[in-house]
């Protein structure tokens, strides 16, 4: 990590509003963040918050309609042109014609690679999260984990330094998703990335997070930034510390406060 | 789940045949006896109930020939005719193959053509597929005899104006397959092309494409039997000389039903095996692109 963090995506007074025929939804209101570079940013609250529409503001998939919001020092839409993240979806979105390399080679191909380069990147991040030997197999011959796990692959593959993931474990069973937590953990501290991470999942954020987002709806609005005090190497045991349950208590805090258990 | 073994496969599909051929016996005693009756009250003969059924079932000329009479008829004009005499069967069948595919042929790329440009253009949208499902209203009947007149006129004719009627039922049902084909692909996987900031073409090539080749096929598969329904078509008002067409409306206007039977069983055999080759290459292709094997 750099000793001078420089932000990777600022954001001021953003605000989006969907205009439908029931009248504005006012998705996200005046949320300002800053996230720093080899951060590890988690989003959470319940659903309506707005962390997928955040998440998909830096993506370039939505346009916010006020505020500012800089991603690698860029408008999002210059960001996406220089192809400067990596998006994880909720669902693996593998490509069920293309075997599992040729998936992780599908961004490769469309930003021109060479065909040696891409076998290089494959054969690097299939061993990043450990599915080497599994190139040549089609996405239904996978698990759902390994499934998730190969689009994480694709996310890893060309050279950009922020992964966006937006609930990428959500469908997942409890125990996939502690192993691939902790497997996250390890790639994140591997490559030194910058990540995004959209969960509704209390333990997962407090386990994985340098910041936690607290968020919640009506209108999508930050309720609170909480820094971890967690070290940076945390076995899954660390789950069971004092420290974490109270990180973990001032998330549910903030929820609560959010209003977010209403109704 | 364990797949299907061939008998078990086969033998429900050989009750119904059992069961339709049985009908189809007792209808033609019941549909063959008044006549029947009749000629042998003329010759003043009476014979057994079991000689009367035989004979209900070897008219040359029957109202509704027994199955033994057309199989018979079949075999002979299939098996044992020069493939090159107007009598054989497999001389009128490969008539009308030849502009069944090249209708086919055309109609499906012309199919695919106006998928891609009402996929891609919003004004063809609006302002073609109206017109395309219109098309399909014309009675094909009424159309074909003015198109081979009309192109007759220009000097057109043969292969040509009967592979176009054939072309006109088939660029249906693969425009409307692969305009669903085309826009099959879910929001996530555009919107994953899009954080790529993949090209309009790279997105038709790498996503459009491939995902609308299921649908390709489906319809491919009904636009071949449509096909071949337009070939017989166009053979039947325009006084084709050769062709499965052809031969049928010979023998109605001679009243040799056996030939007419014979004729729809050639062209019912010709339907299986084009729909049959159809869904191989499918099958192939599915594979081929990482399908799982059902």
């Amino acid at each position: 990590m750099n000793n001078a963090p420089s932000s990777v995506v600022s954001a001021s007074k953003l605000g989006l509003t969907f205009e439908t025929s029931d009248g504005p939804v006012h998705a996200l209101s005046n949320v300002d963040l800053t996230v720093n570079r080899g951060d590890f940013v988690s989003f959470i609250g319940p659903s309506g918050c707005g962390k997928t529409t955040f998440l998909r503001v830096i993506a370039d998939l939505e346009k916010a309609t006020a505020g500012e919001i800089t991603v690698n020092g860029m408008t999002p839409e210059e960001a996406r042109k220089s192809r400067s993240y990596g998006y994880v979806f909720q669902a693996p979105a593998l490509y069920p014609w293309r075997t599992i390399e040729k998936n992780i080679a599908l961004p490769l191909e469309i930003m021109g690679y060479s065909a040696a380069d891409r076998k290089a990147r494959i054969e690097r991040t299939l061993d990043l999260v450990n599915l080497s030997g599994f190139g040549k197999k089609y996405p239904w011959q996978l698990s759902g984990g390994m499934q998730q796990r190969a689009s994480i692959a694709r996310a890893l593959a060309f050279d950009a330094d922020l992964l966006l993931m937006d609930e990428p474990f959500g469908a997942l069973d409890e125990i996939v998703r502690d192993h691939l937590n902790e497997q996250l953990l390890k790639l994140w501290a591997r490559t030194e990335k910058t990540i995004c991470f959209v969960t509704h999942s209390i333990p997962e954020a407090v386990y994985l997070s340098t910041r936690i987002v607290v968020m919640s709806p009506r209108p999508g609005r930050v309720t609170d930034v909480i820094e971890s005090t967690l070290p940076k190497g945390r076995p899954l045991e660390i789950r069971e510390t004092p420290e974490f349950l109270e990180i973990a208590h001032r998330v549910r805090e903030g929820l609560r406060a959010g209003h977010s258990y209403e109704e | 789940m364990k797949p299907d073994s061939l008998a078990q496969r086969i033998i429900p599909v050989l009750t119904i045949l059992i069961a339709i051929v049985a009908i189809w016996y007792v209808a033609a005693y019941f549909m063959n006896a008044p006549f029947q009756r009749d000629l042998d009250r003329r010759a003043g003969v009476t014979s057994s109930t079991m000689e009367f059924i035989g004979k209900t079932m070897a008219q040359p000329k029957p109202i509704l020939p027994a199955p033994h009479q057309v199989v018979s008829n079949v075999f002979e004009n299939t098996f044992l005719r020069s493939v090159t005499s107007n009598r054989s069967l497999v001389y009128h069948a490969w008539v009308t193959l030849s502009s069944t595919v090249l209708g086919f042929t055309m109609g499906t790329l012309t199919g695919i053509l106006i998928a891609v440009g009402i996929v891609h253009l919003k004004a063809l949208d609006r302002s073609l597929m109206p017109w395309i499902i219109a098309s399909q209203t014309v009675p094909i009947l009424a159309v074909a005899p003015m198109v081979i007149v009309v192109l007759g006129a220009i000097n057109i004719t043969g292969l040509l104006p009967k592979a176009l009627i054939s072309t006109y039922l088939s660029f249906f049902p693969v425009a409307v397959g692969m305009v669903k084909g085309l826009r099959s692909p879910e929001i996530i996987q555009l919107d994953l092309m899009r954080t790529y900031y993949a090209s309009g073409t790279q997105t038709f090539w790498k996503l459009r494409v491939p995902a609308s080749i299921p649908f390709l096929f489906t319809s491919m598969k009904v636009a071949i039997a449509a096909s071949l329904v337009g070939a017989i078509v166009g053979e039947l008002p325009t006084g084709a000389v050769a062709g499965i067409g052809s031969k049928l409306l010979a023998a109605a206007y001679y009243s040799q039903t056996i030939d007419i039977w014979a004729a729809l069983i050639a062209g019912s055999v010709l339907a299986a095996l084009l729909v049959t080759i159809v869904g191989i290459i499918a099958r192939i292709v599915d594979r081929s692109m990482g399908g799982r094997p059902a």
